[in-house]
C-alpha cells in the first residue's frame, strides 16, 4: 500500500487526528500561557524567586517526555483520562520558554521608559499592563511558538499512552512496518509545526514595538 | 526652614546612602520657589539626580525630609505625589507603543478626563512647545530628537503639575536645537510660573536657565546662589567649575 493511497482511503481518520492533535496542543498551549506568563511576571516582581522558578521549568523540561507521561499517569482525575495527562505534560513542558520569554522581554523594556512611567504615577498595575507587556507582546510571542512548535512534535509522543492524536497513526506504522501509515502521521504533524511557526512568527512582527530609525 | 508652608519643595537635611553604606547625598538643604528654575549643577556622580528622583520618591532618602508643599514626601499618597510632579528626562522615556497623542494624555487620561478634553489639551500642548498638531498621530520613532524631548515636556507637563522635575532634558541634542528649546524654555516658565527643579552639567545652561545655581560635589551642596553671584563667588570649588568652561564668557548672562 503507498502512502497516496493510504492517505486517501484513511483521509476522515487522518483529519479527525490532526483534529485532535491541534486540540490537544491548542489546550497545553493555552494553559501554559495562563500559568507562565504570570509566574514570568512575578520574577520580574520578586528576584530571589527567579532562580527557582527558572531552575523548576528547567528540571521538567529535562524529563523524558514518556517518563513524564509515566510520573503523571497516578494522578487523580488527570490520570483517568490519558487527552488531560497529555494535556498537563505537554503544559508543563511549554512552562519554560513561556516563563523566560515572559522575563526577558520585561527585562528587556527600557529602564528609561519604565522609569517615566513610574514618575508619570502609573501604578504597578497599569505599568505592567499599558507599558510592560506590550513592549515585551512580541518576546513573549517568541516563547509561545517554540512552546508549540515543540508541542506539536511530543504530542504525538503522547499516542503512546493512548491520548489519541497524529502520533496514533505513527505508532500504528511503527509495529506494522509501513512507513506509508507513519509518513501519514508524521507529514501533517510536519505541517502543522511549520504553519504555527509562520503564523506565531507573523503575529510576534505585528506585536513588535516600533524602533528608533 | 523659614517659610515652610509656603515653599513648595524643600529638602531638610537629607542624606541617601546606598545599601552598601556609600554616601551619595550628605544632609542637603535646598529649597525652590514657585517661578524659580533651580539648578542643581555639578560633574557626574556628584548626586544632582538621585537629588532629583528623592522629590518624586523614584529613590527614597535615608535621612531628612523632602517636603513637597510643605508636606513631607513620606506622607503623600506615591501615585498623588508623581502626579503633582512633572517629570522630563535626557532619554526622554517616551511610549514607543503609544501615539505622540496617547504619550501627551496619559496622565490625562489615567485621571480619568474626558476624551475631547485630552484632545483638546493635547493640541493645546503640543502648540505650547512649538509643534505642530500633525505629529499627534506619529509614533516616536518617527521624529527628530529635538521634537521628542518637546513632546517629552509637553507630556510633564499635561495635567498642568505645579512642579516640574528635569534630569538634563536638552543633553542629547546638537547645540542649535539646544540652544533654540533652553530660550523657549525660559519663555515658558515665564508664562506657567512652575516650580522647576533643573538638573545638568553644563554651566552654561545653568547660567542661563537657573534663578538659583546650586553646586554639588560628592554628595554635598558647595553653594547656592544666583547666577550673577555664582560667577563672582570666590569658593574654591565654584572657581574651578567656573574655570574649567572659561575660554567662552560666562560672566555674560545670556538671557534673550
Amino acid at each position: 500500500m503507498n502512502f497516496w493511497s493510504f492517505v486517501s482511503q484513511n483521509r476522515l481518520e487522518i483529519a479527525s487526528l490532526t483534529a485532535e492533535h491541534l486540540w490537544i496542543v491548542s489546550i497545553a498551549t493555552l494553559l501554559a500561557i495562563v500559568v507562565g506568563v504570570p509566574l514570568g511576571v512575578l520574577i520580574t516582581r520578586k528576584p530571589a524567586l527567579r532562580k527557582p522558578v527558572i531552575a523548576i521549568a528547567n528540571i521538567i523540561q529535562t524529563i523524558p517526555s514518556l517518563a513524564l507521561f509515566g510520573f503523571l499517569l497516578p494522578a487523580p482525575w488527570i490520570g483517568e483520562r490519558a487527552g488531560r495527562l497529555a494535556i498537563l505534560a505537554l503544559m508543563l513542558y511549554s512552562l519554560l520558554p513561556m516563563i523566560r520569554n515572559t522575563y526577558a522581554g520585561i527585562a528587556g523594556v527600557d529602564r528609561a521608559i519604565i522609569e517615566a512611567a513610574r514618575a508619570m504615577g502609573l501604578t504597578d498595575w497599569q505599568l505592567l499592563y499599558k507599558v510592560e507587556l506590550p513592549l515585551a507582546a512580541s518576546v513573549i510571542l517568541a516563547g509561545i511558538r517554540i512552546a508549540v512548535v515543540i508541542s506539536i512534535g511530543l504530542a504525538t509522543i503522547a499516542a503512546a499512552i493512548g491520548a489519541g492524536g497524529l502520533g496514533e497513526l505513527i505508532f500504528r506504522g511503527l509495529t506494522m512496518v509501513n512507513n506509508a501509515v507513519i509518513l501519514a502521521g508524521a507529514i501533517p504533524a510536519a505541517i502543522m509545526a511549520l504553519l504555527a511557526d509562520v503564523l506565531i512568527g507573523w503575529l510576534e512582527e505585528r506585536f513588535a514595538p516600533p524602533r528608533e530609525a | 526652614m523659614a517659610d515652610s508652608a509656603q515653599a513648595a519643595v524643600q529638602f531638610c537635611d537629607v542624606s541617601y546612602n546606598l545599601a552598601k553604606g556609600r554616601e551619595i547625598l550628605y544632609r542637603l538643604n535646598l529649597a525652590a520657589f514657585s517661578g524659580e528654575i533651580l539648578v542643581l549643577l555639578g560633574r557626574s556622580g556628584s548626586g544632582k539626580t538621585t537629588a532629583l528622583k528623592l522629590v518624586n520618591r523614584l529613590r527614597e532618602q535615608s535621612s531628612g525630609e523632602v517636603l513637597v508643599d510643605g508636606r513631607s514626601t513620606r506622607t503623600w499618597n506615591l501615585i498623588q505625589l508623581r502626579r503633582h510632579i512633572g517629570y522630563a528626562i535626557q532619554e526622554v522615556g517616551l511610549f514607543p507603543h503609544f501615539t505622540i497623542a496617547r504619550n501627551i494624555g496619559l496622565v490625562p487620561e489615567l485621571e480619568n478626563w474626558a476624551k475631547e478634553k485630552i484632545a483638546a489639551r493635547v493640541e493645546e500642548l503640543l502648540k505650547l512647545v512649538g509643534l505642530s498638531s500633525d505629529i499627534s498621530s506619529r509614533y516616536p520613532h518617527q521624529l527628530s530628537g529635538g521634537q521628542r524631548q518637546r513632546v517629552g515636556v509637553a507630556r510633564a507637563l499635561a495635567a498642568d503639575p505645579p512642579i516640574l522635575l528635569m534630569d538634563e532634558p536638552f543633553g542629547a541634542l546638537d547645540p542649535l536645537t539646544r540652544s533654540d528649546l533652553q530660550r523657549e524654555f525660559l519663555l515658558l516658565q515665564q508664562k506657567l510660573q512652575k516650580i522647576i527643579i533643573f538638573v545638568t552639567h553644563d554651566l552654561h545652561e545653568a547660567l542661563l536657565l537657573g534663578s538659583q545655581i546650586a553646586l554639588l560635589e560628592d554628595g554635598k551642596l558647595v553653594s547656592c546662589s544666583t547666577p550673577e553671584e555664582f560667577v563672582r563667588s570666590q569658593d574654591p570649588l565654584v572657581r574651578k567649575y567656573v574655570e574649567a568652561f572659561a575660554g567662552t564668557d560666562v560672566r555674560k548672562r545670556g538671557r534673550a
